[in-house]
């Protein structure tokens, strides 16, 4: 009786993911760094649902043959080519469901996120915020504290960023090492079906076979034509993030989440930032009505004035006495419109994915944009549209949602189905965070997006909102700053997005994203007791303010096992 | 419940049903009321600060999101303000422009009070800028200190050479501003144009700005090399303060200004030094007379009196010099006399440096300049602070005799009473009326004894007696 039910509820939440994929693929866009994956991966028995479809649980076995041991002359059961925190959490799932694994790593186990994203910029941003709070004092003397002069060392803060990287880092490959995964150095190439050959670039010598290939190649900093990086003053994160120099004025091409968190980190540090943005508004990526407020927040108060509409088409570095010069077009007409002179610039105009020299083209795949083109499982389709077997690309070289622990997310699925469960992640789940102070986070769809799809499905859509201004925990942190929000539907109570700006929004996230996960609708959730006084009941307010036409369907206050 | 950010409509004379959904009904009520005390003079608009729910009585500017200059038209936010339980987008129901701001965002006002003005036209604005000129001098508790309020409670170091006239156009200015210098040009009303840069590549930087608005420049976040300034600086947790008493009903307070702080914690520091006072009675005839001569000159008695001073402090180095650990002595290299100057709410001490070396005609040149700058606040640190001895004359008061502190960092500090005829007997007992003066010397009996400042005080006294050789 209650496996039928369970039946049911997932069936409908996979046919809704269906419908909803479209949408995910075009929120990337805007989305383009990870968000934190930590140490959490060291936790390998996470999974995010099961499919009930037998059939293809049947298919899939039957494609994939055994499934524990390398049997049928393999060198492994998986291989995966890259190391960074979707390759990581897939070997530890590997690992757990009883695949031989090895993972393949040309530079430094972690990828991006440990190295050069979200874990250093984590390390920044925790000083900047220090620094914020240190300085505000108004701040300071409204809570009855007396701080006199802060300083820093950039040093100290580099190292800081620096030891952080190091230690997740050798975190990551223990795990690894401590759960027997083989980790082979050199840049991996597919040279033919379940057969690749690594090595130092130009010399791959060592061949190995594999019953299922993953792709997890991950990215690296895009920066457009015309601009000159010399890693000294026109730079990208990946030397932003080593903090050699704190500019007086710096320039950030870019306004999504990377630019967002290093005006966070730069202006608390003491430099003055200029935005220059495409879009015609700030944080295109963001509900609008969450950038708007974000604006108010993060920017309008700070040493920080932007450029909207425009495009950097030149950009030189500082050289021959000259500071940094910066051209800037109009998006739409490209006539010339000012040069900028500053210090430094950041470019963070977003991440290509780092395809080449995968050996592709030797099984007849073709990137698009150099994305890797992969279906609703991530398995690579090749030129013709069709499937290509055992080989699946997981992470920013596919470009579904570039997010660290959505790689890993993939990844767990792509492990799933090769031991046997068919499995299909529901993007919508993933949240998302940026890492200001305060925090944005988000989960599901925007305002605009589910206004849409609401007109295209034909129904409504309502939004309700609290603020942080009225959480008692909030206000003792003096930190009232923030809202949250939610957008779900009036006739069903399904949960379609979720965003917070505020104190710790991007810890506050997630009962919003496993509510989306688990399909829990607002009518059942809103029940569920918060302690107080915490920041989680902004998210109990939330939820309590949505009204919904229809009762509760499976409640919270069933005990599970009692 | 809270509603973040509705679109709050925020107006007089018109009224049409603008309330969006989430808008809280106390804003109609507070319009209507609104509607009777509008004052529309020469078509400028005040914008109230509305009242945003039934508890409010006070409201937060959030930011201004239209800023001074800009062309709003109806409907256009103009104004977030924050109520106790959310922020609201308040909109105007006019067109025009944003003369004045009257509250700056981060700054409170109550219900009703106006936060801005607003001009129908360009011609309207310095009419309406003048307005809130009258605006803020009669309510100046609640609208921006003006920046000239500012400069007068500056402390003594003040910003290096404000007062650089507009420099010419080729000095290098491209015009180009640094973000926050732009924020504060716009929120001090600096046109940029007529400033000149001086940052890397004649950029505009903030300081300049702060400069040309001429506002002392907030704290700022000081980098990590930057040391603190040697003296002045005073960090009010550092000093161990008397018990603060209970206030007293119906009292004033003032806080102190940032140089009455720095007195006040020098004053109280003095009390660890062991301090001994020696008096002298000094006949004056003589220095009266040349004083008489040298007058015209420009040269006045303080210019003297710091000139036998130093004269006497070269044959009595010890006088000079400081004890700054408790266990040696720091001998002087200069004998810098620093001169306590009463200013308008608080003390300074303008120095005359190298006070032996230098002839009373230019000592008198560099002490007219030192004064000048003292009342200007526009005395460098080290013209304030390098002293090694001080003088301090109330003379001119009528005041005969008393008893100075010893500031920090120096070993004797000189007191001068007015010179009066007195009665004096001489050593044949011969009765005749000279000129007296009675000096009294406070020092720090750690590296300065008895004998050491009596001998002082008598080379000062043959000096002061025999005055000739002060205009070598």
């Amino acid at each position: 009786m209650q496996s039928t039910a369970a039946v049911s509820v997932s069936a409908s939440a996979t046919a809704s993911r269906g419908g909803a994929r479209s949408e995910a693929a075009r929120r990337p866009g805007g989305v383009r760094v990870c968000g934190l994956r930590g140490e959490a991966l060291a936790c390998p028995s996470l999974r995010i649902s099961q499919s009930p479809a037998r059939l293809a649980v049947a298919r899939a076995a039957a494609t994939n043959g055994a499934v524990a041991g390398s049997g049928g002359g393999f060198d492994y059961d998986l291989v995966i080519i890259g190391a960074g925190v979707g390759g990581h959490g897939a070997a530890l799932h590997a690992v757990e469901e009883g695949l031989k694994t090895a993972i393949i790593e040309g530079d430094v186990v972690g990828g991006t996120c440990v190295n050069r994203g979200c874990v250093p910029s984590k390390a920044l941003l925790a000083v900047s915020g220090r620094m914020r709070e240190l300085h505000d004092e108004h701040h300071m003397k409204s809570m009855g504290l007396q701080v006199s002069s802060p300083g820093y060392d950039r040093q100290g803060v580099a190292d800081h960023a620096n030891n952080l990287a190091l230690k997740i880092r050798s975190n990551l490959t223990n795990s690894m090492k401590a759960l027997g995964v083989d980790i082979l150095t050199g840049v991996g190439t597919i040279v033919g079906k379940q057969k690749v050959r690594y090595g130092k670039a130009g010399s791959q010598d060592k061949e190995i076979t594999a019953r299922n290939i993953i792709i997890a190649t991950g990215s690296v900093p895009f920066v457009p034509k015309g601009i000159e990086i010399d890693g000294k003053t026109v730079f990208t994160s990946d030397h932003a993030l080593k903090l050699e120099s704190v500019p007086d004025w710096i320039a950030i091409v870019g306004s999504g989440y990377i630019g967002l968190e290093f005006s966070d980190v730069y202006t608390a540090l003491g430099s003055e930032v200029t935005f220059i943005e495409a879009l015609d508004q700030l944080m295109p990526g963001f509900d609008p009505e969450i950038a708007k407020l974000a604006q108010r927040v993060l920017i309008n108060p700070r040493k920080i004035d932007y450029h909207t509409g425009v495009f950097a088409s030149k950009i030189t570095p500082a050289k021959d006495g000259k500071p940094v010069l910066i051209e800037l077009i109009d998006a739409k007409t490209k006539e010339h419109k000012e040069t900028l002179e500053v210090d430094a610039a950041l470019i963070a105009t977003g991440r290509a994915p780092f395809t080449k020299g995968l050996g592709l083209e030797n099984i007849n795949v073709v990137t698009q944009r150099g994305f890797v083109p992969v279906d609703e499982r991530m398995r690579v389709m090749d030129a013709d549209g069709n499937v290509v077997p055992n080989l699946y690309c997981i992470g920013d070289a596919n470009g579904k949602l570039m997010l660290a622990h959505a790689a890993s997310a993939q990844g767990i699925s792509v492990v799933e189905q090769i031991s046997g469960k068919d499995h299909i992640l529901n993007h919508l789940s993933i949240p998302a965070a940026c890492f200001t102070h305060p925090e944005i986070s988000m989960v599901g769809l925007t305002e605009p997006q589910a206004r849409e799809k609401a007109d295209k499905e034909g129904f409504e859509v309502n939004v309700v909102k609290t603020s942080f201004k009225a959480n008692t925990k909030a206000l003792a942190e003096n930190e009232g700053d923030g809202i949250a929000k939610l957008i779900y539907r009036p006739d069903t109570g399904e949960i379609l997005g979720v965003h917070i700006l505020g104190l710790h929004a991007a810890d506050l996230i997630h009962e919003a994203s496993n509510a989306i996960a688990l399909g829990t609708r607002v009518q059942d959730i809103k029940y569920a007791v918060h302690a107080h006084p915490t920041l989680s009941e902004v998210l109990d307010e939330l939820f309590k303010a949505a009204k919904v036409n229809s009762g509760v369907s499976h409640s919270v206050n069933e005990p599970v096992a009692a | 419940m809270a509603t973040a950010p509705a679109p709050l409509s925020l107006s007089a004379s018109t009224l049409p049903a603008r309330l969006r959904a989430g808008a809280v009904p106390a804003g109609a009520r507070w319009r209507q009321a609104r509607r009777g005390r509008m004052v529309v003079r020469a078509k400028i608009r005040e914008i109230f600060m509305p009242a945003l729910s039934s508890t409010m009585t006070e409201g937060k500017i959030v930011s201004w999101s239209a800023g001074e200059g800009d062309r709003v038209s109806k409907g256009d936010a103009v104004v977030v303000v924050e109520s106790d339980k959310a922020d609201m987008d308040v909109e105007t129901f006019h067109d025009g422009i944003v003369a004045a701001v009257l509250v700056q965002a981060g700054e409170s006002a109550p219900v009703g009070a106006p936060i801005a003005l607003l001009a129908e036209s360009e011609e309207e604005v310095p009419l309406a800028l003048a307005k809130a000129q009258e605006l803020s001098n009669g309510q100046p508790q609640q609208a921006p200190p003006a920046p000239t309020e500012d400069a007068a409670a500056a402390p003594p170091p003040p910003p290096p050479a404000p007062a650089t006239p507009p420099a010419p156009v080729s000095a290098g200015t491209k015009g180009i501003a640094s973000p926050h210098a732009k924020k504060l040009a716009k929120q001090h009303r600096v046109d940029l144009a007529k400033v000149t840069g001086t940052g890397p590549y004649g950029r505009i930087t903030p300081a300049d700005i702060e400069a040309a608005a001429r506002i002392q420049p907030k704290s700022k976040p000081a980098p990590a090399a930057a040391a603190p300034p040697p003296v002045a600086a005073p960090s009010v947790g550092a000093v161990p303060q008397a018990a603060v008493l209970p206030p007293v009903p119906g009292a004033t307070v003032v806080p102190f200004t940032t140089m009455q702080a720095a007195v006040s914690k020098n004053m109280v520091e003095s009390l660890a030094v062991p301090a001994f006072r020696v008096g002298y009675p000094i006949v004056t005839d003589k220095l009266d007379e040349l004083y008489e001569k040298v007058k015209p000159k420009g040269v006045t008695m303080t210019v003297l009196l710091a000139k036998a001073a130093a004269m006497a402090l070269a044959q009595h180095p010890v006088v000079n010099a400081s004890c700054r650990d408790g266990k040696s002595f720091t001998y002087n290299s200069n004998i810098n006399i620093a001169v306590a100057v009463a200013i308008d709410g608080g003390l300074i001490t303008p120095v005359l440096q190298d006070a032996d070396k230098l002839d009373i005609y230019l000592l008198s040149q560099n002490w007219k300049d030192l004064v000048k700058k003292a009342r200007a606040k526009q005395l460098q640190p080290n013209e304030y602070s390098s002293g090694t001895f001080t003088l301090s004359n109330l003379g001119m008061f009528g005041v005969d005799r008393f008893d100075a502190i010893l500031p920090p960092g120096q070993g004797a500090i000189m007191a001068v009473g007015a010179s009066k005829p007195t009665v004096v007997a001489d050593k044949d007992g011969f009765f005749s009326v000279k000129n007296k003066m009675l000096v009294n010397v406070t020092a720090d009996h750690r590296i300065v004894y008895g004998a050491d400042l009596a001998a002082f005080l008598q080379t000062f006294a043959k000096i002061v007696e025999d005055p000739e050789s002060l205009t070598l």
